[in-house]
């Protein structure tokens, strides 16, 4: 299984990755993760590649071969739209936050094109809504892995136990209720697709 | 044993430490940087944050000279810094273990250049580990300790962005028990690199290699896996799991030891494949050895790599076929930036209005050189604003200032003003004091007061440190009082006498650092002038007036700020002609 994460720097991509790559090592699974911190990480485009499976050997998920994209970020989704194979899934979040050339008014923010859609599935999630509605505005990145739980195939069970194994005690209540609000947002949405449902 | 998800640098960190490491330094540098972080954890091991890499590894040969094993970490460029002990260091060998890691960066994710470290290995004859996995990382870590020991050498250990910044499943274990005590055992000969000893070294060095020589023909590091004979590839590290990736059925030659190279298992590998191919990143390293073996190859000979290799590469590379998909094209770019409120903004802004020369340097700060600030002309090395400042000066170039970061200049800069000043230097120097090491993640430095555990220590002071170097002129100012740092910077640039402007205040991400409410512009005022967007800050988005296309009204920008990122610094308040932006409080009337 081939995730990528993309989004923009600070939107909690890399914790986002931290804890599915956990919840495969709790599946019993072999997991890589590979991303890039540092320079990039001051609001630049920043992606996670997370895939698992009985053996795993590249930690980076070869172009076109994504099973998942989970896109933080609406003009990254698109950034990175290439690298889901035909049949993949984009998970988009419902948030734009203008690069450095729109925000001074030299180039617009693409409009979201139909076309982008063709020959995948796409399930849209509002995080930062559905964050808002737990109380906890800062939880979005954990709205979004609850959303895409929804489409990997993993025991129910892992999950609580990567959430516990990755965040902080004192916010993982209110974590456990944004992955859950992801998590039903998304079922519906896609037609009823419980846990082990997959993409394709 | 239980089975846990570490990263390359955590699992080197926990590899040291289970070696019974009881000592190590670093200075950060991306990707190497939680290397030290993690081991820091460790209370059985005395871990710190060194100046810069030189310092960090003579400090590590000291601790191994007492009989601690060591663990020493640097960025790939690191290594250079700290190539003068490493290579005599291959001369005196160790008492206790040494391990040097070079955590190389192919792809230049966050570094100014991709040196390929391999390099360093066959130059200074010491002998180089390249895991492909964290859990290798671990292990390879743990071993090199004993190879080190055994053979009486430091050991060079090379991760890659992708080890370092990747996680994977790791085995860890118990720590191993100390079996030396804290003692020196006095060896002038093989400690004292004077000519007449060092010739001594040279001999056991070239013997030494030929031991390792044989350790890498051996199976502890190397070994061919034969799967199907009509492919053979050569590969190490990282590069070795996309081969295992795109080329399951291939037979493969894995070379977990990458300096010495084991030659007769090279040529029993070639002799046992029909297509023979090296894969590596960056320079032919492997690949020219092996052609000088008389051994032929695919590819292209002597081709040095342009950035990182893909999965995707190595197939196209060992099978052929058309590129990969690619991504979208016009999307709008999205570089990195300041943050809003970052101190350097308006050091920048100011230097941009000033049309300076700026001799730039390593940080958070080269960011600088991005629209719409514009306004750093060069970045070379750490510490390289100072001496690039003055020579330009020096040989008659007038409104050139050099610009270094604090914790820039703790590492290289400081030699550099002393060169200033027994010059007879007329240049300015201004460190930009944020009172961190931020772009690798905000660590402490000699000048922030905190070690690496954050315990208080003594504080470097910068201004008494210019001082007694002997710069008279010393200014401090900051950064958002825009009018006192145009004053200071117009009087330091004229003067004829050196000079250095720290200009002072907390990184924005730092606890300490004040945050205000949010601004807001008030649209009746604003003229649409544009200068506060001018100053680059994600926090102020413009919206488009007027048609760029109808011929009629001239477009112009209407900026207003995002509440959530704004941290109320005021900086585009103080370039606004018109008061147009507003504290929360003000209201609507006059501000």
């Amino acid at each position: 299984m081939n995730v990528l994460l993309v989004g923009v720097g600070g939107q909690g991509t890399l914790t986002a990755s931290a804890v599915i790559a956990e919840a495969a090592l709790r599946a019993g699974l072999d997991v890589k993760q590979s991303e890039v911190h540092g320079m990039a990480q001051r609001g630049g485009s920043v992606s996670s590649h997370v895939r698992f499976g009985r053996e795993v050997h590249s930690p980076i998920i070869p172009m076109g071969e994504a099973d998942l994209l989970i896109a933080f970020e609406e003009l990254e989704g698109r950034r990175w739209r290439h690298t889901l194979r035909r049949g993949g899934m984009l998970l988009r979040n419902l948030e734009r936050i203008p690069p450095a050339s729109v925000a001074l008014g030299s180039q617009a923010y693409p409009a979201w094109d139909p076309r982008l859609e063709e020959g995948i599935e796409t399930v849209s999630v509002d995080a930062a809504a559905l964050a808002r509605s737990v109380g906890e505005p800062r939880s979005s990145s954990v709205v979004i892995v609850g959303a895409a739980s929804a489409f990997l195939d993993l025991p129910p069970g892992v999950w609580d136990e990567a959430l516990e194994a990755v965040l902080p005690a004192k916010i993982l209540d209110v974590n456990r209720k944004a992955f859950a609000a992801g998590r039903d947002a998304v079922v519906g949405a896609a037609g009823g697709r419980g846990g082990s449902g997959r993409p394709a | 044993m239980t089975k846990i998800l570490l990263s390359g640098n955590e699992a080197v960190a926990r590899g040291a430490y289970e070696a019974g490491a009881g000592y190590a330094s670093a200075y950060p540098g991306t990707p190497s940087t939680e290397i030290l972080e993690t081991i820091a954890g460790y209370s059985e091991v005395q871990a710190e944050w060194a100046p810069n890499e030189k310092v960090a590894l003579e400090a590590g040969i000291g601790a191994s000279l007492a009989g601690v094993r060591t663990l020493i970490a640097m960025k790939h460029v690191g290594l250079n810094v700290a190539a003068d002990p490493f290579f005599t260091l291959s001369y005196t060998g160790v008492a206790a273990g040494i391990v040097i890691v070079s955590a190389d960066d192919p792809g230049m994710h966050s570094s100014q250049n991709e040196q390929d470290n391999r390099h360093y290995a066959r130059a200074a004859k010491v002998p180089m580990l390249e895991p492909s996995s964290s859990a290798e990382a671990h292990e390879f870590v743990r071993r090199a300790f004993d190879l080190s020991e055994a053979f009486d050498t430091p050991v060079l250990l090379r991760v890659v962005t992708r080890l370092s910044h990747g996680r994977g499943p790791v085995e860890t274990g118990g720590r191993r028990g100390s079996e030396r005590p804290i003692r020196f055992d006095r060896d002038p000969k093989k400690y004292v690199m004077v000519p007449a000893n060092a010739r001594g070294r040279h001999v056991t060095v070239e013997r030494r290699r030929d031991a390792l020589r044989q350790v890498s023909e051996g199976d502890a590091w190397n070994r061919i896996e034969w799967r199907g004979r009509s492919l053979g590839v050569i590969s190490s590290g990282i590069p070795y799991t996309y081969v295992r990736e795109v080329a399951p059925e291939a037979s493969t030659l894995k070379l977990g030891m990458t300096w010495p190279i084991p030659d007769a298992m090279i040529r029993a590998f070639a002799a046992g494949v029909e297509r023979l191919a090296v894969i590596e990143d960056l320079d032919p390293y492997l690949a020219d050895h092996v052609r000088a073996l008389g051994i032929p190859l695919d590819g292209e000979v002597g081709a040095a790599r342009l950035g990182e290799l893909s999965p995707e590469e190595v197939r196209r590379e060992l099978f052929g076929g058309g590129p990969p998909p690619a991504p979208e094209e016009g999307l709008p770019p999205r570089p990195p930036v300041m943050c809003p409120g970052c101190p350097h903004r308006g050091l920048f802004a100011t230097l941009r209005k000033k049309k300076l020369a700026v001799m730039g340097d390593i940080g958070c700060y080269t960011l600088g050189v991005a629209p719409p600030l514009s306004a750093m002309d060069t970045c070379i090395c750490m510490g390289a604003s100072v001496g690039c400042a003055h020579g330009s000066e020096k040989v008659g170039l007038r409104g050139v200032v050099g610009v270094i970061g604090d914790s820039t200049f703790v590492h290289s800069g400081i030699t550099g003003l002393v060169h200033m000043v027994y010059n007879k230097s007329g240049g300015t120097l201004i460190i930009a004091d944020n009172g961190t090491t931020a772009m690798t993640g905000r660590q402490d430095h000699p000048a922030t007061g905190r070690t690496l555990q954050g315990e208080a220590t003594a504080p470097l002071d910068l201004e008494a440190l210019a001082r007694a170097i002997g710069v008279r002129d010393v200014r401090v100012v900051d950064p958002c009082d825009l009018p006192a740092l145009e004053r200071a910077l117009d009087e330091a640039v004229a003067s004829s006498e050196p000079s250095v402007i720290i200009a002072r205040r907390p990184c924005v991400l730092l606890r300490k650092a004040e945050r205000k409410a949010a601004l807001w512009i008030d649209e009746s005022t604003c003229g649409r002038c544009g200068r506060c967007l001018d100053l680059g800050c994600p926090a102020l988005v413009a919206s488009i007036e007027g048609d760029a296309a109808g011929g009629g009204q001239r477009p112009r920008r209407l900026p207003s700020i995002v509440e959530g990122m704004c941290v109320g610094c005021g900086l585009c308040a103080d370039v606004c002609p018109r008061e147009a932006v507003r504290a929360p409080d003000a209201g609507g009337g006059a501000a």
